[in-house]
């Protein structure tokens, strides 16, 4: 579905965000890009979006390589970036060519019912996030990335979000790729977890879960991935000075 | 699904909402207006009791009295009516010219960088200076009057939409990319709308500043207009004339900014700012 080969990115200022990532995604795979800040996992998302073209190697969608915006892909960022001018409904067919029901049928789905005619100020952080997911399925992507989407929220709507995303998933049978510096996030929506580390970053180690989703959120199976996760991180150890 | 529960019901009191906007509204009216009712009364009994000289100071009932006057034998209207023309077009003129220029400026960095420092210089000279060099141009007609006016219009209006098209959130444009949208459908569906609230900040300060120029050129040379009542009033040593016309401004000017100020609101019920919050 979706392949990158030997992708780099290196700044104009000579810095480098990444390097030599390889990495071949499955269709209708969940794959959660994890890793400290500066890493570059954020610059990784935004070359494969298209967003970012000066980047050395291949992405390759469907065997074809990429060098631009696909309409395959859709984007959702860590803000929920709505038009503050449009109405939830108009910032959902935001992407389309013409209003159609298509914008209801999502507005439904992301649980907004009723709220067609509201403003983006009249949303709280959650329900603007779902606009936004809705905003990025209107146009039918076979491939969702998401960049921390859920980063800015509280807890309780984190994981409201999260069954959300799951249930996305299982209807429209979605290959996602998460960004995410959210440990459990991973554990509890990916098939495959790719773990970043260094300045530029490279790829540590891949991690499989083989669990069903949905999962348990207290999992002990988990639990201990999660521990092996934090020391692949490095993060096991706290100095104090 | 079980979101649905998570979310509160969408449906306010419309109606009962709209009314009490009114009567706050109707009371900030009533408050706004004590202020200016009590130094009116003072004028008008210092006035009376011979405090303020009748010829250099005029009561209000006078002054009042002189507009009706005028208004009744016509020639209220016709000196409205010309300012009002005057102004409408070199507004007209002037933000038409800064909507093309400021767009391009705003949007191409190369256009930017080509003439903005020339826009920059000439917004550095008094616009007043024009006018000797207009009316060399185009003699003391209508033209020289509505060019002065759209040469002030201009500068507020093109400074406001640039700095407003540049301040287009990035993140916007990119919600735009991802869809793959063409230069001309950014600017539509992204640039503008966005930029909209500047342009609208920029037309009223436009617009104040065509009012200013319309009264430079009436004094200037001009046998109609409110402008020219000021100077007639100076010459035939009319008090109550010269502050008949200066009401008449700032009732204009205060209408014609309440009509622009009514149309911003309207079209940007949107944004979410502490005056609508309220």
């Amino acid at each position: 579905m979706l392949a990158i080969e030997n992708v780099s990115r290196t700044f104009s200022n000579g810095e480098t965000g990444f390097k030599h990532i390889n990495l071949s995604v499955n269709e209708g795979e969940v794959i959660g890009i994890l890793g400290t800040s500066g890493c570059g996992k954020s610059t990784l998302l935004r070359v494969l979006s298209g967003l970012d073209h000066h980047y050395e190697g291949h992405v390759k969608i469907d065997g074809v390589a990429v060098k631009a915006v696909h309409e395959k892909v859709g984007m959702i960022f860590q803000e929920p970036r709505l038009m503050p001018w449009l109405k939830v409904i108009e910032n959902i067919s935001f992407g389309l060519e013409e209003k159609d029901a298509k914008a209801v049928h999502y507005l439904e789905s992301v649980g907004l019912t009723g709220f067609d005619n509201h403003y983006p100020k009249d949303l709280s952080g959650g329900m603007a996030q779902r606009v936004a997911i809705a905003r990025a399925l209107v146009t039918n992507p076979e491939i969702l990335l998401l960049d921390e989407p859920f980063s800015a929220l509280d807890a309780f709507t984190k994981m409201q979000l999260q069954d959300l995303l799951l249930e996305i998933w299982q209807k429209y049978h979605s290959t996602i790729l998460l960004v995410t510096h959210d440990i459990d996030e991973t554990l509890y929506l990916c098939d495959r977890i790719i773990i970043l580390r260094g300045q530029p970053g490279e790829i540590y180690e891949e991690l499989k879960i083989n669990a069903c989703k949905p999962r348990a959120r207290g999992d002990l199976e988990l639990a201990k991935m999660k521990e092996q996760i934090l020391h692949l991180l490095d993060l096991t150890h706290v100095d104090i000075k | 699904m079980s979101m649905k529960a998570t979310v509160a019901s969408p449906k306010i009191e419309e109606k009962r909402k709209k009314n009490l906007q009114w009567s706050t509204k109707a009371r900030n009216a009533a408050l706004g207006s004590i202020v200016p009712i009590i130094l009116m009364i003072a004028w008008e009994y210092l006035s009376g009791t011979g405090v303020f000289p009748p010829h250099l100071l005029p009561a209000p009932s006078i002054i009042f009295q002189s507009l009706l006057n005028m208004a009744v034998d016509g020639s209220l209207w016709g000196h409205t009516g010309i300012t009002l023309y005057r102004l409408f077009i070199g507004f007209l003129i002037g933000t038409a010219a800064a909507v093309v220029v400021g767009a391009g400026v705003g949007y191409f960095a190369k256009a930017e960088s080509l003439f903005d420092p020339l826009i920059q210089a000439f917004r550095s000279i008094p616009s007043l200076a024009w006018v000797p060099l207009f009316i060399l141009w185009m003699g003391i007609g209508e033209p020289s009057k509505v060019v002065l006016i759209a040469v002030g219009v201009f500068f507020p209006v093109y400074l406001n939409i640039v700095s407003g098209i540049q301040g287009v959130d990035r993140k916007l444009i990119e919600v735009g990319k991802i869809y793959n949208f063409s230069s001309l459908k950014l600017i539509k569906r992204i640039i503008l709308p966005a930029a909209l609230p500047s342009f609208l900040v920029g037309l009223r300060s436009g617009l104040g500043l065509g009012w200013m120029f319309v009264v430079a050129a009436e004094l200037m040379g001009a046998s109609t207009g409110i402008g020219y009542l000021l100077v007639y009033g100076q010459n035939t040593y009319s008090p109550e004339l010269i502050i008949s016309s200066i009401v008449l401004f700032a009732i204009l000017g205060k209408i014609t900014d309440s009509i622009l100020k009514g149309l911003e609101s309207k079209a940007l019920h949107w944004q979410d700012t502490i005056e609508r919050k309220a």
